[in-house]
């Protein structure tokens, strides 16, 4: 039997199976996020070294760069998860895209945030009009976009499918995020940690960055669980599974 | 795949790639005019020339910040690869100003001077401890000195 991941995904892809799998995942995820987060902090604010440029101030990129990268790995997740909703009308589908974006959202504005009060000691400016800047604060405003078309529509699954087609468009803007760096002379130095070659830090300030990467992920994870749980308790009021668990939640 | 779904399939990926090449070109025309700055060399070949105002980017010459007693006033040397510019600044400079710091002035000409009315300091992309970079400069201090050695004798 070899086609058991597609059907345990087409199964997964029923709300009620969803909700029951998120429901026993997302402890799990907030307490691997919140393990990690310690860690990282621990590892990043006491045991890391302070640079040969920049002292302590460089600190900042244990929280800058992990929220950095998640800014644009939801946003991944949420331009593939609009293409299966457009094409495939997937409720669930829907509900992963639209869920996703407030914490995208998020994650890009602590970005800016953290880069400007990073840029001010080090660069001398809180902002400047460079490729990479400007290309984050696009995404900021492309997550913004997508959250208020959704919420826009009487009906939500009619405002998911607009919302969603944005969020496709604007998934052109990613790879301009990463490469900015690369494609115009900027401020914003390039990137330190590569997947493909050598890394230029060094390994006792690595591991913290790695370890809050893997902190961001587990919440990310946690949080789109619980916000998708909400959201699909929401949608399908007047379905049976969701009268029975509001009965058995009375009973309690 | 049934027919209904593989025609949605086909016009969001036709979108896409609509998308995609629209933005391919904007950046492709922006490659030639949103470059941040301008080196020494490409304002002395006249690139800058168009511009009143522009950012000049390159590494402070070592030995070249010379500071004034009475005011904040600081000139210092701006270099690249191919040539030199001499910058006016009065204000407060950024912690990372120094000798071989890569600098970005945002200003205007004045004859052969540059004057600066905002200096950023640029950092590059490496982190590592103090103690390394220490011993790392011990370890090349030798070859530095017979590189600059060998550059000097290849300048006219």
């Amino acid at each position: 039997m070899s086609n058991w991941i597609p059907l345990w995904l087409h199964k997964l892809s029923s709300p009620p199976t969803f909700y029951r799998f998120a429901g026993t995942l997302r402890p799990w995820a907030m307490a691997l996020a919140v393990l990690f987060g310690v860690i990282a902090l621990y590892g990043g604010l006491v045991l890391a070294p302070a640079d040969y440029q920049q002292g302590d101030a460089y600190r900042i990129i244990f929280i800058h760069v992990p929220c950095a990268w998640m800014s644009m790995f939801v946003y991944a997740v949420m331009g593939v998860s609009s293409l299966i909703a457009l094409v495939w009308r997937i409720k669930l589908a829907e509900v992963v895209a639209m869920e996703s974006a407030p914490i995208g959202a998020a994650f890009t504005f602590i970005t800016l945030v953290t880069g400007s009060l990073w840029g001010k000691p080090m660069w001398g400016t809180w902002w400047t009009w460079d490729a990479r800047l400007t290309s984050e604060l696009v995404l900021l405003f492309l997550y913004l976009g997508v959250i208020g078309l959704y919420h826009s529509f009487e009906d939500r699954r009619q405002g998911a499918r607009a919302a969603a087609f944005l969020a496709l468009i604007g998934i052109i803007n990613v790879p301009i995020v990463h490469f900015s760096v690369n494609w115009w002379n900027t401020l914003h130095q390039g990137s330190t940690v590569k997947l493909f070659g050598p890394s230029k830090i060094a390994w006792g300030m690595l591991w913290p960055l790695l370890a809050m990467t893997l902190a961001t992920k587990f919440y990310y994870i946690a949080s789109l669980f619980h916000r998708a749980r909400v959201d699909l308790l929401a949608l399908e009021g007047g379905k049976d599974w969701v009268r029975q668990i509001a009965e058995d939640e009375a009973r309690k | 795949m049934n027919p209904t779904r593989k025609r949605r399939l086909i016009i969001v990926l036709l979108v896409i790639l609509a998308a995609a090449t629209a933005g391919g070109l904007g950046v492709y025309a922006l490659q030639q005019n949103m470059n941040y700055l301008f080196t020494p060399s490409q304002v002395q070949s006249g690139q800058a020339s168009g511009h009143r105002t522009f950012r000049l980017g390159g590494m402070v010459k070592a030995g070249s910040i010379q500071r004034s007693d009475k005011s904040l006033k600081v000139t210092f040397t701006v270099v690249d690869a191919g040539g030199a510019m001499p910058v006016e600044y009065t204000g407060i400079l950024p912690d990372l100003f120094r000798d071989n710091q890569s600098v970005i002035a945002t200003g205007h000409m004045d004859d052969a001077h540059f004057i600066a009315t905002e200096v950023l300091a640029k950092h590059d992309a490496t982190y590592m401890p103090k103690e390394l970079k220490d011993a790392m400069a011990k370890a090349h201090a030798n070859k530095k000195i017979e590189d600059a050695a060998a550059a000097q004798d290849k300048m006219p």
